[in-house]
């Protein structure tokens, strides 16, 4: 038997012009495969990581934002995403893709995976966490 | 090392995966089920065809447990188990499947 950890995954870099963002993304999709408790976190430029329409065709670099929405089907259901960055940067949570995990007991349901929360509640997340990855 | 296909040649990685996911057609599929001694049925292309879509829309293979729940909540309980899916792709239906797919090696697969 092993032992579930917490494991939240920290999102602080723009999507394109380094390859942070999709590392990140890759990794939390290959260590979703060890059943642990994973939580994602947008935060400073992080948060554009997961905005609306990204069109990559003037930069010649893959858009994998739409892999944003197979976390769900990898059970990875906990995407917070910190006030104070969004609004910082003049956005809302409408300005995010509608990210959705669906919950096989029951019956399917389309739940919200976005939460939105405030810089002093992510700090306290952060402290709860068994394992920080920073990207 | 290059697959051929219908006289023309396609690239593809150590593994046996295409190199360049456009390129797909579905001859490069039957030629590299002949590879590995199948021949593909259309309960193979079902799940084959599932795969391309589901790049399409995510833009990643799925890990083999990622491609089982999806497929049984869109094909059904029957088909949505390992016993199936292993049953047409002894090789893994993660790993074999999005080969014949064109699509890259899984991701979460481990």
């Amino acid at each position: 038997m092993s032992v579930t950890k917490k494991f939240m995954y920290l999102n602080r870099r723009p999507p394109y012009g380094t390859i942070y963002a999709w590392e990140s993304l890759e990794v939390v999709l290959i260590g979703a495969a060890f059943e642990q408790d994973v939580s994602l976190a947008f935060l400073d430029d992080g948060v554009y990581q997961i905005i609306k329409g990204q069109d990559t065709s003037g930069i010649d670099m893959k858009n994998f934002s739409p892999t944003y929405s197979a976390l769900g089907d990898y059970e990875v259901t906990k995407l917070y995403v910190e006030r104070e960055s969004l609004e910082e940067r003049g956005l809302t949570v409408d300005d995010l893709m509608p990210l959705t995990w669906e919950d096989e007991a029951e019956d399917w349901a389309e739940k919200d995976s976005i939460q939105l929360i405030s810089r002093a509640e992510l700090a306290k997340l952060m402290d709860e966490q068994d394992v920080l990855f920073s990207f | 090392m290059p697959i051929e296909v219908n006289g023309k040649s396609f690239e593809t990685d150590e593994e046996g995966y295409l190199v360049n996911l456009a390129e797909w057609e579905p001859g490069i599929a039957e030629v590299m089920a002949k590879q590995d001694e199948l021949e593909l049925n259309d309960e193979h292309w079902e799940i084959i065809n599932f795969l391309r879509e589901y790049y399409d829309e995510y833009q990643i293979a799925p890990a083999v447990r990622v491609l089982t729940k999806a497929v049984g909540k869109k094909l059904g309980k029957d088909k949505g188990n390992s016993k199936y899916l292993y049953s047409l792709f002894p090789y893994g239906p993660g790993k074999q499947a999005c080969r014949f797919a064109g699509l890259p090696k899984p991701t979460g697969c481990i």
